[in-house]
């Protein structure tokens, strides 16, 4: 049985509270009054050198697209266009605490939620390889169901406590002048989004639930009884479907609903290709930890090879999945599925061209090489390149729609980030002193103990 | 000089008892000429103590042609040669009209590595067209494995670890005509 060490436990805690401290911090300075806004941009403005008619045209572009057949009284148009420009920067600095907390959360659930489909696909294919680590797996998922209550909890959180700060057709009144959305309300609105998600979190949980307590029954029961582990694979490949159809909606609801007007046809397959590789990733590292404290003599250089092999081709399925979406609303040059793209290119050019380079040429150059996927402090370094990369990857799809161009990777954001990277630490570790670390009654323990690249 | 052309072919019939007499007869410091099977065997070069492939570096080599060959290629084609405003998109400039031109660098890319990969290993095995089969028993293309070790004055000593190493049958075979 593992321990959770003193040290660790302290050291997330430690997280939770610096990332208490910071998310409270971001809260509390994230209310503008709006002569503060004013003054504000009359500075910038004056520092750019007539900003103004850019950030007005960033505008445009961005999101409203309201704007200007007042030209022919210029002097009160550009009082009155001043004001509502100021009003939507005070609300945009007012949604970064919230989308930044939102991101980071949504991150964390990710990773437990790619690494339960992951570990349903070993018991699904039958995989002879992997049982040896089945018990790092199923506490990783452990985080799932937390996870995923803050996920929805927050965003239902932001529509009623709230000022609408992530998913404007939260807004009644924003919904009263769009068309758009009036026609999407019977999909997008509060009820529905919380009885959805509400049924995908009890879905998945159910699944884990069960698993893990097979997974345990199948160590107690004799060497010849196999029942739980045919139990095991039954609801493993229902749980699949039904998890491929859910993740697809979730990715609709909790992140495609931000910018409400765009759509993208795979964009549920573009959140999996995310969650899965950092679902692996969080494996390895688990594993390699665990391995470091010698926790886990079973697990030998092969099956590290395998995770890394995992990383490496999930990495590169992440970008075709990215490269597809942009490169088709790309071409086709379509107004309302193009200004995705194009806030993306103007006001978040460097994370989202860096995200591809981490999430594709850091891991294609430093993996490739077979020998290197077995050497764990390369694959560490990967790992966190990777991890570091998929958290902008989600930090892409919901700032440009919250915060437009007042983003900044600041004190809220890493805040949120220490503070579920805590709460992740506990949990996960909590959940892996509660069964040993060897699910030694899996029928391939053997194979699995013996694997052999 | 005659002794030496001559060789022991010992025929086995099954991959697991091939690998544990590879083991034996390595441990013997015998030195194992060549090995025919007729599906490749997992570990059985590491057991015989050959070299690491290099096959590796040479696909990655010929992947990075393939890239290059795609990028050169389609700038020629469809920027300086016959430029064409294609969905409003006009090719005048390589870099903005290069996301179109990504699926084919991939697939290029691919196309390089994979072929010239397997041609590379045919020629390395020195297989190539019309070439007369090496092979010195029809049935190791079928269910027989077959070790082929050199013989230098210890014919009776060989046979003998062979054939406690499990192999089915040993013939001693000339290969000097």
């Amino acid at each position: 049985m593992y321990t959770f060490s003193n040290k660790l436990k302290t050291f997330s805690f430690a997280l939770i509270i610096l990332g208490l401290l910071g998310v409270g911090y971001g809260f509390m300075t994230s209310h503008k009054s709006l002569d503060e806004v004013k003054t504000m941009l009359a500075e910038e403005a004056s520092a750019h050198g007539g900003g103004h008619g850019e950030a007005a045209a960033h505008e445009a572009v961005a999101t409203h697209g309201e704007q200007s057949s007042e030209e022919a009284h210029v002097d009160v148009a550009e009082a009155h266009h001043g004001d509502e420009h100021a009003k939507h920067v005070q609300h945009q600095i007012a949604n970064r605490p919230w989308s930044a907390l939102y991101v980071a959360a949504f991150f964390f659930m990710m990773i437990a939620l790619g690494a339960l489909a992951f570990y349903a696909i070993q018991f699904a294919a039958q995989a002879g390889w992997s049982p040896v680590l089945f018990r790092v797996m199923e506490g990783i998922t452990a985080y799932l169901l937390p996870g995923a209550l803050i996920v929805l909890g927050i965003a239902v959180a932001s529509g009623t406590i709230g000022h609408y700060n992530l998913f404007v057709w939260m807004d009644p009144e924003v919904v009263a002048h769009d068309k758009l959305i009036q026609g999407k309300s019977g999909f997008l609105n509060m009820t529905g989004f919380i009885i959805r998600g509400l049924i995908f979190i009890a879905g998945w949980c159910t699944y884990r639930h069960f698993a893990r307590k097979f997974s345990i029954a199948q160590d107690n029961a004799d060497v010849n009884d196999n029942r739980n582990f045919k139990k095991s694979f039954r609801i493993s490949a229902a749980f699949l479907v039904f998890y491929i159809y859910t993740e697809s909606m979730m990715s609709w609801d909790w992140i495609m609903s931000v910018d409400p007007h765009w759509f993208s046809t795979l964009f549920g397959w573009y959140v999996f290709a995310s969650m899965f590789v950092s679902g692996i990733t969080v494996i390895a590292m688990v594993t390699m930890y665990l391995k470091s404290k010698g926790l886990l003599p079973f697990v030998n250089d092969s099956h590290l090879h395998d995770l890394a092999k995992f990383m490496f081709g999930i990495s590169i399925f992440w970008t075709y999945l990215w490269f597809s979406q942009f490169m088709l609303i790309w071409y086709s040059n379509i107004p309302e599925e193009v200004t995705y793209f194009v806030t993306r290119f103007q006001d978040y050019q460097l994370p989202f061209l860096g995200m591809v380079v981490m999430n594709f040429v850091f891991p294609l150059l430093i993996l490739m090489n077979s020998d290197y996927k077995r050497i764990p402090w390369f694959v560490v370094m990967a790992g966190i390149v990777i991890l570091c990369g998929h958290y902008i990857d989600i930090f892409n799809m919901i700032m440009p729609a919250t915060v437009g161009d007042r983003w900044f990777i600041g004190i809220p954001e890493i805040s949120s980030i220490l503070l579920f990277a805590g709460l992740f630490i506990f949990v996960v570790f909590t959940a892996l002193t509660k069964a040993p670390l060897l699910a030694k009654g899996n029928p391939f323990i053997k194979e699995s103990e013996h694997f052999h690249y | 000089m005659e002794e030496s052309s001559k060789v022991i072919h010992a025929i086995y019939t099954d991959d697991d008892v091939l690998m544990s007499a590879v083991k034996k007869v390595k441990a013997e410091r015998h030195h194992i000429e060549e090995i025919f099977t007729p599906f490749p065997v997992h570990g059985l070069d590491k057991a015989m103590g050959l070299a690491p492939t290099r096959i590796a570096i040479a696909s990655f080599i010929y992947g990075c042609i393939g890239l290059t060959v795609a990028i050169v290629m389609m700038n020629f084609i469809m920027i300086e040669d016959w430029p064409q405003n294609i969905g409003g998109k006009p090719s005048f400039s390589y870099i903005e009209n290069m996301p179109a031109f990504v699926p084919i660098m991939f697939e290029l890319t691919v196309f390089f590595a994979a072929h010239l990969m397997v041609i590379t290993f045919y020629l390395r095995s020195r297989m190539w067209p019309f070439k007369k089969a090496e092979n010195p028993d029809p049935r190791t293309t079928d269910d027989h494995f077959l070790m082929e070790i050199a013989i230098h004055n210890n014919e009776k000593e060989l046979a003998q670890l062979l054939k406690e190493t499990g192999a089915v049958e040993i013939n001693i075979i000339d290969k000097a005509h």
